[in-house]
């Protein structure tokens, strides 16, 4: 076991809500705080995404320690993007010798889409790697090159999975490959698409996968029709269906922000209900006061003590 | 074969401003057949250059010249006699082809007319295709003969990222997706089960990481 809040609670059977912070485009920290006042004591853990999009940002490892001041247990995201493995492990030893209890293991977004399009890639390794990088690190004690370590890094080992994202009928198998490399829990893209997602979990449950990963589903609450619409027309491996956004055009444009938190809160009262399904993640892109909102409606509130 | 474009014109005449003597040097390997820097090509931007060297009164004497292969010992020496008649070279080889003619006439300024893209293929007439990035250990019999290192945007060895949609690369939709085309050979071929594999981190030595590198074959060298 490590120190982990969503691990212990997981351990408990809790339904584990988690949301995320997108660390801001400067060395402000109190734009983190200021994020991270607004997710006080509506979750259990809040991730830290690693340059999202690949648009530089304060570094997740800084942003995370920021937020553990706070009391937050943070989830650092780590990419591959950016660092060769000797870079990454160098950064898992510290994140743990400063107390961060959870790893969120990614490739990461290409760099084409960010604000350095010209910069180069390295993807070393891949995320399924630095799943079991890390695992190497924590339960044999050594680096993947072989060297000993003085002082394992005890972290809880996530892992993200767009069910919606081709070829669909390998997607449960990947997961399986990332169980198989040490993955631990696992937050899944947003889902607007339940019966879609209703299959995965079904080909998830079939290989057992449940049980050894925690599946917390992805939620995003829409702003509006058009933001509906670009997110299923522009956003990669984004499956949106056209009910949805007829719902939200179906109302007034002033209310379609509100017709959105109650979509979102509806899909996360549904997704409780499937079997394997053992928390959600509400991933509110720059509008991380709903959240409290949201889970508050979804029946989600107050949290245990952390 | 090694696949390359010309520069754009504007920049290969920058390149030549100071000179009124050139060689233009073309390549009859690959560059030859990916339409880039054969004898066709050089003949095209000879006269391109001429022609605007003359509208601006700047006359330009080129010589046209195309070596079977550029890259090679055997026949860059075919230059030997006429190339210090001009004051520079223009190279319309591959990278290899460009440094190779620098490297063995070093008093000589070599310029590229081509940018060098990628190992690959000819799909069609006219169209070119990367397959290989020469990372030194092949791993295309783990991967249905689809190379996730050269193919995949991310070079990810253990499967499709989440941007893979409808068979495509999120970074160009024009793009196949590598993994994609990774599991549909796997499954023609009856082995997706060996998608479930754990694929470790590669070891890059073998490849541009670990260093230039230089092949040796003992029995065949000559002394």
């Amino acid at each position: 076991m490590t120190q982990s809040n969503i691990e212990r609670l997981l351990e408990k059977g809790v339904f584990v809500v988690t949301s995320e912070c997108g660390p801001p485009k400067g060395a402000d920290a109190e734009a983190v705080r200021k994020k991270g006042s607004l997710l006080k004591g509506v979750v259990d853990a809040v991730n830290v995404t690693d340059n999202q999009t690949s648009v530089v940002r304060m570094s997740s490892f800084a942003s995370c320690l920021i937020l553990k001041e706070m009391g937050f247990d943070p989830i650092l995201q780590m990419v591959c993007r950016d660092r060769n493995r000797i870079a990454l492990q160098s950064d898992i030893l510290g994140a743990a010798a400063l107390g961060i209890n959870n790893i969120l293991c990614l490739s990461g977004d290409h760099q084409s889409f960010g604000d350095h399009p010209g910069g180069k890639n390295v993807f070393d390794i891949d995320s399924m790697q630095l799943i079991n990088t890390v695992r190497t690190m924590r339960d044999e004690g050594r680096l993947i090159g072989g060297e000993e370590l003085k002082g394992r890094p005890n972290l809880f080992i996530g892992a993200a999975e767009n069910p919606f994202a081709d070829p669909f009928e390998i997607r449960a198998m990947r997961l399986g490959k990332k169980v198989k490399a040490g993955c631990q829990f696992l937050q899944t893209q947003c889902i607007y698409n339940l019966e879609k997602f209703g299959k995965w979990m079904e080909m998830v449950r079939e290989r057992g996968l449940h049980e050894k990963c925690a599946i917390l589903a992805g939620v995003t609450p829409l702003k509006s029709a058009g933001m509906a619409r670009y997110m299923k027309t522009s956003v990669p491996g984004m499956d949106v269906p056209e009910e949805l956004i007829d719902r939200l055009k179906g109302v007034p444009k002033e209310k379609q922000a509100e017709e959105g938190v109650k979509i979102c809160v509806e899909m996360i009262q549904q997704l409780k209900e499937i079997p394997g399904v053992r928390g959600v993640h509400i991933m509110a892109i720059e509008w991380e006061e709903k959240v409290a909102e949201i889970a508050e409606a979804a029946g989600l509130s107050p949290r245990p003590e952390a | 074969m090694i696949v390359g474009n010309r520069k754009p014109f504007e920049e290969i005449l920058e390149m030549v401003k100071p000179f009124k003597k050139i060689l233009l040097l073309g390549c009859r390997e690959c560059i030859t057949v990916c339409a880039a820097g054969g004898e066709r090509e050089v003949g095209v931007l000879a006269s391109e250059l001429k022609m605007a060297r003359a509208k601006d009164g700047q006359e330009i004497e080129i010589k046209e010249f195309t070596l079977e292969r550029q890259c090679d010992y055997e026949f860059i020496d075919q230059i030997k006699p006429f190339i210090d008649d001009y004051e520079a070279v223009v190279s319309m080889a591959c990278g290899a082809g460009i440094q190779y003619t620098a490297e063995h006439y070093p008093s000589k300024i070599v310029l590229p007319a081509i940018n060098t893209t990628f190992l690959g293929v000819t799909l069609e007439q006219g169209v070119w295709s990367e397959r290989c990035q020469g990372c030194g250990e092949c791993v295309l019999h783990l991967t249905g003969g689809v190379c996730p290192v050269a193919r995949c945007a991310k070079s990810l060895f253990n499967g499709p990222c989440g941007g893979s949609a409808s068979g495509k690369c999120e970074v160009n939709k024009d793009t196949d997706c590598a993994w994609q085309l990774i599991v549909d050979r796997l499954k023609t071929l009856g082995q997706l089960d060996r998608y479930e594999d754990f694929i470790p981190a590669k070891d890059w030595k073998p490849s541009r990481d670990g260093g230039p590198r230089t092949r040796v074959r003992e029995d065949l060298r000559l002394c």
